[in-house]
């Protein structure tokens, strides 16, 4: 993936510097501001591809931040970091116009995967594909049919829109949460593995019989569908 | 505050003196109009023999002549305790009668008139009267009237009556004031004494009651009531406490072994890569931890109207069934739905999906059938709307959970003997509960015979509840 640019405004130093040195080792190009007000004024001039706010901080909180720069027209994708966890801090962040929302703690493993995923829906062109394909894997979505190699591979319909996020996203990290939020529309916490079991199937469907895996797991963070022959 | 100064300021106290108030004021009232009556009666009785007299004297005069009329009244005037008689000229001038002197002009209006007099021999004028005067033909006046010494007698009496009746109404009253004041006092004394033990940190302590049933006793019971509701309270703290001591300490312990092991053991960096990645899983088990008790006190103290909408439990139980289905299929359970088309309702899908995903889970984790029992693996989901209520049940053929403990498991951090050692916070129960409750709705178990079957009930019309 590209390289991006990433506002990070948070006013824990200590996060912040951490946040910076990851981002800068994932290979993106990370700025920090310390409070609400310099971030804004960095925002405002929607240079960024990504901005990471915090709920909570000094001078400008994060949801007026984030309505301000709404106001003013600049469609950055925003990312809420909050230690408020809860439901209804979470319909508040994306009302305000956050594009996504991530509680403390979190893995960076998760924040990278949605900063990324965020970042190249401002990339991409309006227009999506109406077949995504991914080696010799090809997914139609308004035919609503699925080949490998030329061979039909017969998809329940989540199994269908389970692919289809991952293909979309293909070669960038998708995680589990991810997974759950976008394919069944659910924020909870699932309990057990069942993301992990729905993938088993996909993957027993798409990937068996063939020598080149095409579905992957990524340690520590999630799934990434991929061409690994390229 | 002195004592007496306590007693005054007691509200029965103040309550006594304005009933006093009211009271004196109440029986001044009726006495002035008692008087009023009794002066009315008088002076119609005199005014009815005066007109009879008149009546009589005239008719004499009519007959008689002056001479007849004077001779009449001279009579009369000789009798003891007589009427007062006044008989003059045109000009005034006295010829007969037993009144000596009038207050000028009395005589020139005829009619029914209350007037001082004097009697023949007086000089002042010390006496009260109430009289008629009379113009006969030919110019002479005659005056016939009654002393009202009787009727100012009564009055000076009942005045006398007015002012002791209120002297002992004032009395009596600030005594029972006192008194009622006094007793209340030293009842309330004595629940403010318990309160202050009870605040000092005594809570067993009880506020005394003497059983009469009044207000100040039901108060008691009330407040009492409420104390032992509080004690609840703060023994389930207290458990929770405890709890949360256990289950947190006992991950945080092993992650602090894990890694005080690698510090002393590990040679390769893969040892390292090994002991940081179970810290990652310890610490992960730990913030789900966290989380789900931070939701539940969220839900509790009732603050998650921002997700609230309006949409289809039906839909919500396809969801999760659904997302259960591969796990429970790993597992070998059978995960069945039932659900009615559509069941709308206002309140938080997120919530009710994770509190449904929660029974699942435990359905699909504990509700394997008992080893050698001839029961299938299966775990039933139904929802469906009975009456004013969606229920959303999910039943087990596994072991249940006995009845005594169906109350306890829903408890945070409650987990049966048996499924301590399996993966699980012990929190999903009291999530569920925390959500029903947030719903209005109620968390039940029953026995699935066998098995476990729990009803999550919510009022459809939750919305209406939540605003």
């Amino acid at each position: 993936m590209a390289a991006m640019k990433i506002l990070i405004i948070e006013d824990d130093r200590e996060a912040a510097a951490y946040l910076v040195k990851a981002f800068r080792e994932a290979g993106h190009q990370p700025d920090h501001a310390g409070d609400g007000l310099e971030g804004y004024g960095l925002a405002s001039e929607g240079v960024y591809d990504v901005l990471i706010v915090d709920r909570m901080l000094p001078k400008l909180d994060g949801l007026s931040l984030i309505g301000g720069l709404r106001e003013q027209k600049i469609e950055t994708p925003v990312l809420i970091l909050s230690a408020l966890g809860q439901v209804d801090d979470r319909v508040k962040g994306l009302r305000a116009g956050g594009d996504d929302y991530l509680a403390k703690p979190y893995a960076f493993s998760e924040l990278l995967a949605r900063v990324e995923v965020l970042a190249r829906r401002r990339g991409q062109a309006s227009q999506e594909p109406t077949i995504y394909r991914v080696g010799d894997l090809e997914l139609d979505r308004l035919g609503h049919k699925l080949t490998r190699a030329g061979k039909e591979i017969i998809l329940q319909p989540r199994e269908f829109r389970l692919l289809e996020y991952l293909m979309k996203h293909a070669g960038q990290v998708v995680t589990r949460t991810m997974l759950l939020e976008n394919v069944w529309d659910y924020h909870f916490d699932p309990q057990t593995n069942v993301i992990d079991v729905h993938l088993s199937r996909l993957r027993a469907k798409i990937d068996k019989g063939h020598a080149a895996p095409l579905l992957h797991t990524i340690r520590g963070a999630g799934y990434m569908i991929r061409d690994s022959a390229r | 505050m002195t004592a007496l100064g306590k007693l005054l300021r007691t509200t029965v106290f103040k309550l006594s003196l304005v009933y006093l108030v009211v009271f004196a004021i109440g029986a001044g009232l009726v006495l002035m109009r008692v008087g009023m009556n009794v002066k009315d009666l008088f002076d119609d009785q005199i005014d009815q023999t005066v007109e009879a007299e008149i009546a009589g004297l005239a008719e004499q005069y009519r007959q008689g002549g002056i001479r007849r009329l004077v001779e009449t009244v001279e009579r009369r005037v000789s009798q003891p305790g007589s009427s007062l008689y006044l008989v003059t000229t045109f000009a005034g001038e006295r010829i007969a009668g037993n009144v000596a002197q009038l207050p000028a002009g009395v005589l020139e209006r005829p009619g029914l008139i209350e007037t001082r007099y004097a009697r023949t021999g007086e000089i002042v004028a010390p006496h009260r009267a109430l009289a008629r005067i009379f113009l006969l033909q030919g110019g002479f006046r005659l005056l016939v009237g009654r002393d009202l010494e009787d009727r100012e007698a009564l009055r000076g009496f009942m005045l006398r009556a007015l002012f002791t009746s209120l002297g002992w109404l004032v009395l009596i009253g600030t005594a029972g004031g006192i008194f009622v004041a006094m007793r209340v006092l030293r009842r309330v004394d004595a629940m403010s004494a318990s309160a202050q033990t009870i605040m000092s940190g005594d809570l067993s302590q009880r506020l005394p009651r003497t059983g009469s049933g009044d207000e100040l006793d039901r108060l008691a019971t009330s407040l009492n009531a409420m104390l032992e509701r509080i004690g609840e309270l703060m023994k389930g703290m207290q458990e929770v406490s405890d709890n949360i001591a256990h289950d947190l300490k006992t991950p945080l312990t092993r992650l602090r072994n894990g890694v005080d092991e690698a510090l002393r053991n590990a040679r390769s960096p893969d040892d390292y890569r090994a002991c940081l990645e179970k810290v990652v899983d310890e610490s992960e088990g730990l913030i789900r931890v966290f989380n789900a008790l931070l939701m539940i006190a969220r839900l509790e103290s009732g603050v998650a109207q921002d997700a609230m909408q309006d949409f289809d439990v039906a839909e919500v139980a396809r969801d999760v069934a659904e997302l259960y289905d591969a796990v429970a299929e790993e597992q070998g359970v059978t995960l069945t739905l039932d659900a009615d088309a559509s069941l709308m309702m206002r309140g938080g899908r997120e919530l009710i999906g994770q509190a449904l995903a929660n029974l699942v889970d435990n359905a699909i984790k504990y509700g394997a059938p008992v080893e050698g029992s001839a029961q299938e693996k299966i775990v039933k989901i139904s929802a469906r709307r009975i009456g004013e209520h969606i229920e959303l049940i999910v039943c087990d053929r596994g072991p249940g959970v006995a009845a005594q403990d169906r109350a306890r498991v829903l408890e945070r951090f409650v987990r049966l003997e048996g499924s301590r050692s399996r993966p699980g916070s012990g929190l999903g129960l009291s999530l569920a509960t925390a959500v029903a409750r947030m719903h209005h709705g109620a968390l039940r178990l029953d026995d699935n015979a066998p098995g476990l079957r729990v009803t999550l009930e919510l009022p459809a019309s939750a919305g209406e509840a939540l605003r």
